[in-house]
């Protein structure tokens, strides 16, 4: 499903990735883990194009295409969804328009017809339900006023309605209690398929009690320097991140 | 980045612009009293109109254009504008069906079919082209609720002595420059009266139509809601493109007497010159509203998309106590537009109270203006204003700037101002995009709810409209 081969990205002038190789199968799930500044989260915002973020070198394959020649709105369609670590406030836009654009806008790239607003609502309450999200907020404007939980189950709300081939997930678990964060790995484990895959962006262990992966990569320096099982992650969740750092450094 | 795909969106085209082929009876070119007495002629105006012209001609006459306003254009030449413009009538007009096929072909380009089987059901129409009323729907209808809904030039005629009381009464033809140089020539506009009591049964709109080349629109509407009757009016507007800038000066006044409620929404999206900046419309409107009565209130609602330059101030005379003024106002300045717009809230009487609620929005090198008084007279016991001004960039050759002025006469008033200024963020863009939105849509989605508060006070049927405009007025706005 995604192959990406010696990709380098620099963001302004500033090399970040510098050569990462990872190939994802549908129906994985790849924990990307790593320090602070190892470049996690530029890896997800230059899969999903993010501006600012360019390409220096390698590519990355999606399904056979060349992603990184896809504008974002196209990845989006064609599947790629990133659950952002900071999701954005779009003051005075509800919740339920901007879901029904983003739905239908993919709908529409597939060549199926728009869902109109009736069956549309029926249709984000039961997946908001799905979440443990209260109705009310579809009415309230996407994000703001929001709490970092409630934000975040935002993020896997739309998840789940835009059912994308391929889910970026972004340090998901930051800023939630246990609590939240049961809720929103339900959520995401509800949507495991065999034909869906997902990656996911973390700094510490605990998310992946709870989203168990089937690979586990430490990134550093913007590479990736060790790969295994989810063995590995209890590993660095025991040691941290210094010993793969000294060996590979070694 | 989208930088380029917001420049392109900003650059599409004003669907409006084309040109009707009509033939005019006009003035001669230029403005002296024999204007004003030949326009006064062609209308066939009582003795009082005429003076009224000529005092106002006079006395503008001893004016100087004022500058103070943060808009910038070329000195404008007087005596190089036609004054009067008329559609060459073929004969007296009996019924809709008698106006000219062009003219009506050109509402109907509009979207404004002049066909009462085809109009939204509950909108009646006054449409104005160049400076004459051509028709007005449902008159009819009006008249068996008591409500007087007619042209300008036909009330003159039919209800001299209401036209004699209130011309002039809330806006005096002394009042500014482009007050009295329309009192000296407009020609037509609206005329609304709700008697006592009566709730009006539809929605009232004029739609201002500029067509023939060089000349200018003054029209003039007066809107006078008697004891406990109400009525919601809203105007559109749009023009041809044209190389030359054209002079659009018009006055509004509205007046409510005990309980009466105005609620006034404008649509302005006159041809705003193109992306260069060449050509457009200069729009200098004096719009206020005199809250008479107790317990009365008057509600502006304004989304400024056109216009080269925009210099209007929709306002509120607070006079009765326990009165209301409301103005909600979005104004886009694309390319290189100019918008000083704002309010006047002026609290006379005890207990009134306002609410200002203003988003401006700027792009390309537009320059976005918020300009505000709000007065507490002596008198104004109790009085109440809570203010918004709020201004968002696409891009950064664009400006927005506020100047709110605040006098407070009285101790016991409370006054409340929140401001803020925010560029659409990249983050927001982006954020839209990795949902499957395209550029445009984004931009036209944060934009769209940037001006929510707003568009929530229009008339239902003209609120999908303001969306879809504010979409078309964006397309290539950002740079």
């Amino acid at each position: 499903m995604l192959k990406i081969t010696n990709l380098h990205a620099k963001v302004g002038e500033k090399a970040i990735l510098k050569g990462i190789n990872l190939q994802v199968k549908p129906g994985e799930v790849h924990a990307i883990m790593g320090p602070n500044g190892s470049g996690k989260s530029t890896l997800s915002y230059v899969l999903a194009g993010r501006p600012g973020y360019t390409v220096t070198d390698g590519k990355a394959e999606y399904n056979g295409q060349d992603l990184l020649a896809m504008d974002p709105e196209i990845r989006s369609r064609e599947g790629v969804f990133l659950a952002f670590q900071y999701p954005v406030e779009i003051p005075g836009v509800s919740n339920k328009y901007f879901l029904k654009a983003a739905y239908n806008a993919q709908r529409k790239h597939r060549g199926e017809p728009e869902m109109d607003a009736g069956a549309f609502l029926k249709f984000i309450k039961e997946k908001a339900k799905s979440v443990e999200m209260d109705p009310a907020m579809l009415n309230r404007s996407v994000n703001e006023g929001f709490s970092g939980g409630e934000k975040k189950r935002n993020e896997v709300l739309q998840l789940a309605v835009l059912e994308p081939k391929l889910a970026l997930l972004d340090e998901t678990d930051s800023g939630l209690d246990i609590d939240a964060l049961k809720v929103v790995a339900a959520g995401v484990n509800r949507m495991r398929d065999p034909k869906r895959a997902f990656v996911v962006v973390t700094h510490y262990q605990r998310l992946l009690d709870y989203i168990v992966p089937d690979y586990v990569h430490v990134l550093s320096g913007g590479r990736i320097i060790k790969s295994g099982g989810k063995e590995l992650a209890l590993e660095l969740e025991k040691k941290g991140y210094g010993w793969i750092e000294e060996k590979v450094a070694a | 980045m989208a930088n380029q795909d917001l420049k392109e969106l900003a650059d599409r085209e004003y669907k409006y612009g084309f040109k009707s082929d009509i033939e005019t009876d006009q003035v001669p070119r230029g403005l002296s009293e024999d204007t004003v007495r030949m326009i006064s002629a062609k209308k066939n105006e009582p003795a009082f109109m005429l003076e009224f012209r000529l005092k106002a001609y006079k006395h503008w006459l001893t004016m100087t254009e004022p500058t103070w306003a943060h808009i910038h254009y070329p000195k404008i030449d007087y005596q190089n504008v036609i004054y009067y413009s008329a559609p060459k009538a073929k004969k007296k007009l009996n019924s809709m069906d008698e106006v000219d096929p062009e003219i009506r072909a050109t509402f109907d380009k509009l979207g404004i079919p002049l066909d009462e089987q085809k109009m939204l059901s509950n909108v009646a129409v006054d449409a104005v082209f160049d400076s004459v009323s051509v028709a007005t729907t449902f008159r009819k209808t009006l008249a068996e609720a008591g409500v007087i809904f007619c042209s300008f030039s036909d009330a003159v005629k039919e209800c001299p002595e209401l036209i004699e009381k209130y011309l002039g009464s809330v806006v005096p033809y002394t009042d500014n420059y482009f007050a009295a140089l329309n009192a000296a020539v407009f020609s037509d506009g609206s005329f609304c009266y709700i008697p006592k009591g009566v709730k009006c049964p539809m929605e009232l709109s004029t739609y201002f139509r500029i067509n023939a080349k060089d000349t200018g629109q003054f029209e003039r509407t007066l809107i006078v809601a008697e004891d406990g009757a109400s009525v919601s009016y809203l105007e559109g507007c749009t023009a041809p493109m044209r190389d030359e800038n054209q002079l659009h000066a018009a006055v509004v006044e509205l007046v409510a007497m005990d309980d009466a409620s105005i609620k006034y929404s404008t649509i302005q999206n006159w041809y705003p010159g193109d992306k260069n900046g060449k050509g457009g419309i200069y729009n200098f409107v004096t719009k206020r509203g005199k809250c008479a009565g107790k317990r009365s209130k008057i509600s502006w609602t304004q989304v400024e998309t056109g216009s080269a330059i925009t210099w209007k101030y929709p306002s509120c005379i607070l006079l009765g106590d326990e009165s209301v003024g409301e103005f909600y106002s979005v104004a886009l300045a694309n390319h290189y537009q100019q918008a000083d717009t704002g309010t006047k809230m002026i609290h006379i009487g005890k207990n009134t109270k306002s609410t200002i609620i203003s988003k401006g929005i700027s792009a390309g090198h537009g320059q976005n203006t918020y300009r505000g008084q709000v007065k507490i007279a002596k008198s104004a016991v109790g009085a109440r204003n809570f203010s918004q001004c709020d201004s968002l960039l696409l891009g950064s050759d664009c400006g927005a700037h506020t100047f709110p002025y605040i006098e407070v006469g009285n101790t016991t008033a409370t006054l409340e101002h929140e401001a803020s200024t925010s560029k659409i963020g990249e983050d927001q863009l982006f954020y839209l995009r990795q949902r499957g939105l395209s550029t445009e849509d984004a931009v036209g989605m944060i934009v769209n709810g940037f001006c929510k508060q707003v568009f929530a006070e229009l008339p239902l049927e003209f609120a999908v409209e303001a969306h879809k405009l504010m979409n078309i007025s964006l397309e290539g706005s950002v740079g």
